[in-house]
């Protein structure tokens, strides 16, 4: 395995804020590497969210930059958002279209040659176990299935830039092992995956390094192993090794 | 003391979900702007007595023993409330059926459902009733004025009316529901409901159009023919009439029959009304399979998917289409107005205006559904497109849709007179472009679902909508009567756009 220094830089943030009441991001500093599956943590409110709809174009900064695959995403948004994902926790999708209608209109908005779209589509489709459903509208699905699908929107524009936030929440052990397996997939093919979830046990088993936020700063980084020794507790799992750091911080 | 899951402590907790939910739709949600809102209610109550005297005050001293025209007119007055009414409750008992909010909790509670149903149905008659008193309130109290204090039986009248309207409501949703089953009563019932509320005015119209070539629909009231054929006084069908003119014994007997007959549909329906809203809770679940023209992608632009989204959203959501229906079921008597007028060569300065407030007030509708009810706002914020370009597509399928439903009308003016034609697109297309520019200056986000409360989360929109509108139309009747008066009335409704940007929030 590459040592992460190695790769190219998939997302760099430099000096990232935004200040609603008080800051919710302060100064950010963070990079994630090409073929990275990079996981933020952080309690509620730690400016997870924030951050990443910052990079998704969803949210203007107040101060500092973004640079995705090199490409400034402030001065040109477009580019940007032309090799970048965005898939929230509460899956997005119309009710009164089908899977594969969904798809198409994706592949539209980022303008995917119709074939190529829709040998990828179909290829999701299929991955997910959606494809019985391809062509039932989305108002009857359950949640799971929805966020599946939204997942399938996420990359059927195959994107190099993946961002998710909480997309497991809700998701019963099936589809969650599912979505799990499409995002490793997606990595191992050259993709950049960055998420936030509170299933520590995910980002133990899934993350390359993990960045722990809180109070809008990155307060420690690393592979699982270094955050422990970070905390100087050696054999601790994460759940003990993230309360140690933000409790630190928060000290 | 009220002991939990009985009757009363039950319409307790109804009358406090009630009284939250009237305050949440007065305030739009925002609880500080309750004295701003109690504030403008005292000045609407004040104008609406105006408007009242305005209307009837010459009406004052009819009497009881009045003749057949009278009669006819009071009971014409009161059918074209009461079919408002009644479109009114059917809305709120086809949403109760279909909101499923706490009827888990209900249906998993010891308490009898058939308790708790009763309660919520005498909750929506409560409702009826006070919708129907408030607005009668203004007319009543000028007659009573001017008239004396036996007008004040017309209150009783309305109470009746709006627990009859409940029960014919309650017995009709029900009927739907065991006929065309769940998943299709809840568009039935608000075509149904449209088609009542708007059926009885646009009858008259039409009758009247036809009758005597104009729109009023007191001119039918009013016919010969009308008359000829209206029951003998004496006819318990004029009771109403007698009870709102002052007869004691005819108002009792009103209301002791609306009222027992209010009881009796809460009593035959409560029992299964549990049963009816989980089958309408089971409808979500329901799978439609969606065929397509083309198994494959076609290749279209990124506007050109955004406005084949908006259109197929529209055009497969039936609920929609008929929140929008009353706007263009008004436009059936201008229509019919048209049609006569082509054969008779009249001017085209009363038909106009109505047309051009039509596609104004139908613009405003389609624009909040495309640019405030994107339920997948986040996806189309981060697709590679710009901002600017989004919404430029989202409004060309607004305007777009607008030229579908008016293009016929206009079409047809243009044939008979081609400058009435060409003041009627000018109109029209003025009026939909400040609607859609107005709702895009109060955008926000929401879900479709909530449409039908679009109106109470900006009062600023609704009413500069309505008021562009206004003004668009009398500028367009004023240019088809060929005067250059038709200026003024457009610096209006250009000078409440320019307001509106003015006020409207800035990101």
């Amino acid at each position: 395995m590459h040592s992460p220094v190695d790769r190219p830089i998939a997302l760099a943030l430099r000096g990232l804020s935004k200040r609603y009441e008080r800051p919710a991001v302060d100064a950010l500093d963070l990079t994630v590497y090409a073929s990275e599956f990079y996981t933020l943590l952080g309690p509620n409110g730690a400016g997870k969210t924030t951050t990443l709809r910052m990079v998704a174009g969803l949210l203007r900064p107040d101060a500092g930059s973004i640079h995705i695959d090199g490409i400034d995403a402030l001065a040109d948004p477009v580019a940007a958002k032309q090799i970048t994902a965005w898939l929230s926790d509460e899956p997005m999708i119309y009710d009164k279209l089908t899977p594969f209608e969904y798809l198409e209109f994706v592949a539209g908005l980022w303008r995917i040659e119709p074939g190529v779209a829709e040998t990828r589509a179909r290829e999701l489709l299929g991955w997910l176990g959606l494809a019985p459903h391809a062509h039932e509208r989305c108002e009857g699905f359950s949640k799971g299935t929805r966020q599946k699908v939204a997942l399938a929107g996420a990359l059927v524009h195959d994107p190099k830039l993946i961002i998710l936030d909480e997309p497991l929440t809700g998701l019963d052990a099936g589809s969650a092992r599912q979505v799990k397996n499409v995002l490793l997939e997606r990595v191992r093919a050259g993709g950049t995956v960055i998420m936030t979830t509170h299933i520590l046990e995910v980002a133990e088993r899934m993350a390359d390094r993990i960045g722990v936020i809180a109070g809008g700063r990155l307060i420690a980084e690393g592979t699982l192993d270094e955050l422990r020794r970070q905390t100087g507790k050696g054999a601790s799992s994460l759940e003990d090794t993230f309360l140690t750091l933000v409790a630190e911080q928060a000290a | 003391m009220n002991s939990p899951a009985t009757l009363s402590w039950l319409a307790g907790h109804e009358m406090r979900l009630g009284w939250r939910d009237w305050v949440a739709l007065m305030t739009a949600g925002h609880r500080h702007r309750a004295r701003t809102v109690a504030i403008a209610l005292v000045v609407f109550a004040v104008f609406m007595h105006f408007f009242a005297y305005w209307i009837v005050a010459g009406y004052a001293d009819a009497m009881l023993a009045s003749d057949t025209a009278t009669l006819v007119g009071v009971t014409g007055t009161l059918i074209l409330s009461w079919s408002l009414l009644l479109s009114q409750a059917m809305e709120a008992v086809t949403r109760t059926f279909y909101a499923r909010a706490d009827l888990d909790l209900i249906l998993s509670s010891p308490v009898s459902a058939r308790k708790v149903f009763a309660v919520r149905m005498a909750r929506i008659a409560g409702a009826s009733v006070m919708i129907a008193v408030l607005l009668a309130a203004p007319f009543i109290n000028v007659l009573a004025l001017r008239g004396g204090a036996r007008w004040l039986d017309a209150y009783g009248v309305v109470a009746a009316m709006g627990a009859v309207a409940t029960a014919a409501a309650l017995a009709l949703t029900v009927a739907l529901f065991r006929t065309v089953g769940a998943k299709r009563t809840r568009l039935i019932a608000q075509i149904v409901a449209a088609v009542i509320g708007a059926a009885f005015v646009i009858g008259l119209q039409i009758a009247a159009i036809f009758s005597s070539g104009n729109i009023s629909r007191f001119t039918a009231l009013q016919s010969q023919w009308m008359l000829a054929h209206a029951p003998d006084a004496s006819s318990a069908f004029w009771w109403p009439a007698h009870a709102v003119l002052g007869d004691a014994r005819a108002l009792m007997a009103v209301v002791a029959f609306s009222f027992a007959l209010l009881v009796i549909a809460i009593a035959l329906f409560s029992g299964r009304f549990g049963e009816h809203a989980l089958a309408a809770a089971g409808v979500s679940s329901t799978v439609v399979r969606q065929r397509r023209w083309s198994a494959a992608f076609r290749r279209r632009s990124p506007p050109r998917v955004l406005r084949q989204k908006e259109w197929t959203l529209l055009a497969r959501d039936p609920w929609l289409i008929s929140q929008t229906l009353m706007q263009i079921l008004y436009l059936l008597p201008p229509a019919l107005l048209l049609w006569v007028t082509f054969r008779h060569g009249d001017s085209y300065v009363v038909l106009i205006p109505v047309v051009v407030m039509a596609a104004g007030q139908l613009a405003g509708g389609l624009a909040w559904l495309s640019i405030s009810g994107e339920d997948a706002p986040d996806l189309v914020a981060s697709a590679p497109i710009p901002t600017g370009r989004i919404l430029q597509a989202k409004i060309e399928a607004v305007l777009g849709m607008i030229a579908l439903v008016f293009a016929p009308i206009v079409a047809v003016l243009a044939l008979d007179a081609l400058f009435a034609g060409l003041v009627a697109a000018l109109g029209i297309m003025a009026a939909a472009a400040a609607a859609t520019l107005i709702q895009l200056c109060f955008r926000t986000q929401a879900k479709r679902s909530q449409f039908r409360r679009r109106q109470t989360s900006s009062r600023i929109a609704t009413f500069a909508e309505a008021f562009s509108s206004i003004a668009w139309a009398g500028s367009a009747a004023l240019a088809a009567g060929e005067t250059w008066h038709a200026l003024f009335p457009a610096l209006v409704a250009l000078a409440i756009l320019g307001g509106v940007w003015l006020i409207s929030p800035k990101s």
